[in-house]
C-alpha cells in the first residue's frame, strides 16, 4: 500500500491524541483493576491493559455511525469508540448512574448512542452480531462499517468461519479484527490455536494482514486501509493484531489459580513492549510533543479518572423495588 | 372472508409487511425458493438485497439478525426448522433475549424467528421438536404459535412490527390446511387469546398445532353433553393468563394439550399458575395432555401414538368428569 510507515502523515495534535486516548485506557483500568483487588467491584473484571494501540488504532477513525461489537475485555474499546468513563465506572461499580443502570455491568458496557454495541460476555458473539450490523449499513448504502473486536480464543469459535463466509458473498463492510493476545483466558493460545489466525480468511478469499499489535501507527495504517477497503464496498477483512495480556484473563485470578499458565519472564519482556512508553518516546523523539505535554496529559487523565471512582462511588444502587421486568420487553 | 391456507397467509403477511416498510427484511436458509412456500416470491417483488438466501450457517444468522436488528431493520430470520435453531442457540439465547435488559433498554430489537416445529410428519427427532417451552424459559423473547391461517397472519404482521424479538412457530405440516381470513390488514395483539368454543364443564386450552383435535373432541365431547370451553393463548409469551384463569374459575376444570414434551412443558407452566391463583375454584386435578418426554420417532404408528390427538384429548377430559368412555383404547 502507498501509506509510508512513518509519523509524518500525523498532526502534533493527532499524535498526542492517540496517546491521550490510549493513556486514558490504561489509567482508568489501573484503577479498575486496583478498586476489584480492594473488593470495591461486585464482579469480574477483565482488563484491557497492553492491548490499546489496537482499539484505538481502529475506534480513531470510525464515526458515531459506524458499528463495533467488542469482547468481555470491552472497557478499552468503549473508551477508545467515544464511551463516557463516569458511565462506565459507575456500571462497573454496579450504580444506578451506569450507563446500563447496573443491569450489564462490565461485561456488557454498551452505548448504542455511538455505534458501541458493546462488550459481550460470550466469547465470540460480537462476530456474528457485527456481520448483522454491517449488513444494515450495507443496506443503509452511506458507507458505514461494522468491526469486531474479538481475541485469538474467539478465533476458535466456529463463527468466525461462517461470517467469513457470508461476508465475502455478500461483500459485506466488516473488519474482523482478531487481537491475538496470547491467551485464550487460561491456556496459552499455542496450545489451543492451530495455524496462524490470520490466514484463516484466505480460503475465503478475504483480504488480510497482520499488524504488530503495540504500533499505534502501524495499526493505525492497517486500520486505515481495511476501513477504506470496507466503506469502498470491496467486502471483509480479518485482521490480527499481534499483542500481549500483561494483565490476568480475570484480575481475581491470583486467588483461585493454583498454578501459573506463563512465566515472569515473559509477562516483563511483553511489559517492555508496552504500547504507551514506545509512543511516548516516538512521540518525543520526533519532536511532536515534550515531555510537559505528556505530563500534562497525565495529570488531566488522574483528574477524569478521580472525577469517575467520585461519581460511581457517589452515586446510588439501583432499587431492587424498582427492577421488575421493566427492561425484558419494548 | 376469504379461505387461505396457512402458507398463503404467511406469505401474503410478509409481502404485505415488506411493502409497507421498507426496513423490513427477511433472510435465511432458501428463502428465495422457499422450502415450505412461505417466503416465495418476496425476491422478486421486493428485491435480492431484502430477501437472502443464508449459507447454511444458523450460527452467525441467529446473530446478524440481532446485529441488524439493533441497526435499525425489521429482521424476519427464517431458521426453516425450528429444530435448527439450537445450532444458533447463542445469539436467541443469549444475545436476543438479554441485550435490551443488559443495557438497561438502550435498544430494541425488531426481530421475527421463524421456524416450523412439532411432530405428524415422520420428520423424526431432529426435525419434530416443539421448543416453544425452552424459548418461554429464555424471558424476553415473545412466542406466537398460531393454530389458524387468519391467526397465522395477523400474529406475523404484529410480530414483524413489534420492538422484541418473536419467535413466530408454525406448526409443521398444517401449512396447507384453509380457514377464512379477513380481508385487508388482519392484526391480531401478542398476547390475546382466543375462545375457539364456549362451554361450562371444562376449560381445554389447547396451543398451536393441538387446538384442532381439540376442537374436534370438544366437538365430540358435545355430543355428550360435556360442555367444553376451548381456549387457545395464540402466543405463550405473553401468555393471556387472565384469559384463562376466568375460565377455569367459571369451569372448575382445567385440561392443557400441548406438543411439547411434558418435563417443563407450556401445559405444566398453565397448570403451575391456574393452580396457584384458581385453587378455590378447582373441583379436580389439572390434567396434561403431552408428549411423553421422549424424541419423536420417525415410523408413523410409533409418532402417532406419542402425540396427543383427539381421542387422547377427549379420555383426558371424560376421566376428569368422571365419564370415561367405554371402550375406548
Amino acid at each position: 500500500m502507498s501509506v509510508a510507515p512513518s509519523d509524518v502523515n500525523f498532526s502534533d495534535e493527532q499524535m498526542l491524541g492517540f496517546y491521550r486516548d490510549m493513556l486514558r485506557i490504561r489509567r482508568i483500568e489501573e484503577r479498575i483493576g486496583d478498586d476489584a483487588k480492594a473488593g470495591n467491584i461486585p464482579g469480574a473484571v477483565h482488563l484491557y491493559i497492553g492491548q490499546e494501540a489496537v482499539g484505538v488504532g481502529f475506534c480513531s477513525q470510525l464515526t458515531d455511525d459506524d458499528w463495533i461489537a467488542s469482547t468481555h475485555r470491552g472497557h478499552g474499546h468503549y473508551l477508545a469508540k467515544g464511551g463516557d468513563s463516569k458511565l462506565l465506572m459507575a456500571e462497573i461499580y454496579g450504580r444506578e448512574t451506569g450507563m446500563c443502570k447496573g443491569h450489564g455491568g462490565s461485561m456488557h458496557v454498551a452505548d448504542f448512542s455511538k455505534g458501541i454495541i458493546g462488550a459481550n460476555g460470550i466469547v465470540g458473539a460480537g462476530i456474528s452480531i457485527i456481520t448483522g450490523a454491517a449488513w444494515a449499513a450495507q443496506m443503509d448504502g452511506k458507507g458505514a462499517v461494522g468491526v469486531a473486536f474479538f481475541g485469538d480464543g474467539a478465533a476458535n469459535q466456529g463463527v468466525l468461519g461462517e461470517a467469513l463466509n457470508v461476508a465475502v458473498l455478500w461483500k459485506l463492510p466488516v473488519i474482523f479484527v482478531c487481537e491475538n493476545n496470547g491467551f485464550s483466558e487460561f491456556s496459552p493460545s499455542s496450545t489451543v490455536t492451530a495455524g496462524n489466525i490470520v490466514d484463516r480468511a484466505k480460503p475465503y478469499g478475504a483480504a488480510h494482514e497482520t499488524v504488530d499489535g503495540n504500533d499505534l501507527i502501524a495499526v493505525h495504517q492497517c486500520a486505515a486501509r481495511a476501513i477504506k477497503h470496507a466503506r469502498a464496498g470491496h467486502g471483509p477483512s480479518l485482521i490480527e493484531a499481534r499483542t500481549y495480556r500483561q494483565r490476568g484473563h480475570v484480575e481475581a485470578e491470583v486467588s483461585f489459580l493454583g498454578a501459573k499458565y506463563r512465566s515472569d519472564e515473559e509477562v516483563a519482556e511483553w511489559i517492555a513492549r508496552d504500547p504507551i512508553p514506545a509512543f511516548a518516546k516516538r512521540v518525543i523523539e520526533a519532536g511532536q510533543a515534550s515531555q510537559a505535554d505528556l505530563d500534562q496529559i497525565e495529570a488531566e487523565i488522574a483528574a477524569e479518572v478521580t472525577e469517575a471512582v467520585q461519581f460511581a462511588e457517589g452515586s446510588p444502587y439501583p432499587d431492587p423495588a424498582m427492577q421488575g421486568t421493566n427492561y425484558m420487553f419494548a | 372472508m376469504a379461505k387461505k391456507r396457512m402458507i398463503q397467509a404467511i406469505n401474503e403477511a410478509l409481502d404485505g409487511e415488506m411493502a409497507k416498510d421498507p426496513k423490513v427484511v427477511v433472510f435465511g436458509e432458501d428463502v428465495e425458493i422457499s422450502l415450505f412456500g412461505d417466503t416465495r416470491g418476496l425476491k422478486d417483488k421486493h428485491g435480492a438485497h431484502r430477501v437472502r438466501n443464508m449459507p447454511i450457517s444458523e450460527t452467525v444468522m441467529s446473530g446478524m439478525a440481532v446485529g441488524a436488528a439493533a441497526a435499525g431493520y425489521k429482521v424476519v430470520c427464517h431458521m426453516m426448522f425450528g429444530n435448527f435453531m439450537y445450532t444458533g442457540f447463542d445469539s436467541i439465547a443469549n444475545q436476543a433475549s438479554k441485550l435490551r435488559y443488559m443495557t438497561a433498554g438502550q435498544i430494541a430489537l425488531p426481530i421475527v424467528y421463524m421456524g416450523v416445529f412439532g411432530g405428524g410428519r415422520s420428520a423424526a427427532a431432529q426435525h419434530s421438536d416443539a421448543m416453544h417451552p425452552m424459548i418461554m424459559n429464555l424471558g424476553g423473547i415473545k412466542v406466537a404459535l398460531p393454530a389458524t391461517p387468519a391467526d397465522a397472519m395477523g400474529l406475523l404482521r404484529s410480530a414483524i412490527h413489534d420492538p422484541n424479538p418473536v419467535m413466530f412457530l408454525q406448526a409443521a405440516g398444517r401449512g396447507g390446511e384453509q380457514g377464512d381470513v379477513p380481508e385487508g390488514d388482519h392484526v391480531i395483539e401478542l398476547g390475546k387469546a382466543s375462545t375457539v368454543q364456549e362451554g361450562d364443564d371444562v376449560t381445554v386450552v389447547a396451543i398451536g398445532a393441538m387446538v384442532r383435535p381439540a376442537l374436534r373432541a370438544a366437538q365430540e365431547l358435545a355430543g355428550s353433553g360435556i360442555g367444553v370451553d376451548l381456549i387457545d393463548p395464540r402466543t405463550v409469551v405473553p401468555l393471556d393468563s387472565e384469559m384463562i384463569f376466568a375460565s377455569v374459575r367459571k369451569t372448575g376444570r382445567l385440561v392443557i394439550v400441548d406438543e411439547a414434551r411434558d418435563m417443563c412443558s407450556a401445559a405444566s407452566h398453565i397448570a403451575a399458575i391456574c393452580a396457584d391463583q384458581c385453587f378455590d375454584a378447582l373441583k379436580a386435578p389439572i390434567r396434561r395432555v403431552t408428549v411423553p418426554d421422549v424424541a419423536l420417532p420417525y415410523s408413523p404408528p410409533l409418532e402417532k401414538a406419542l402425540l396427543p390427538n383427539e381421542a387422547s384429548i377427549s379420555d383426558a377430559v371424560r376421566r376428569l368428569l368422571g365419564k370415561a368412555a367405554t371402550g375406548g383404547a
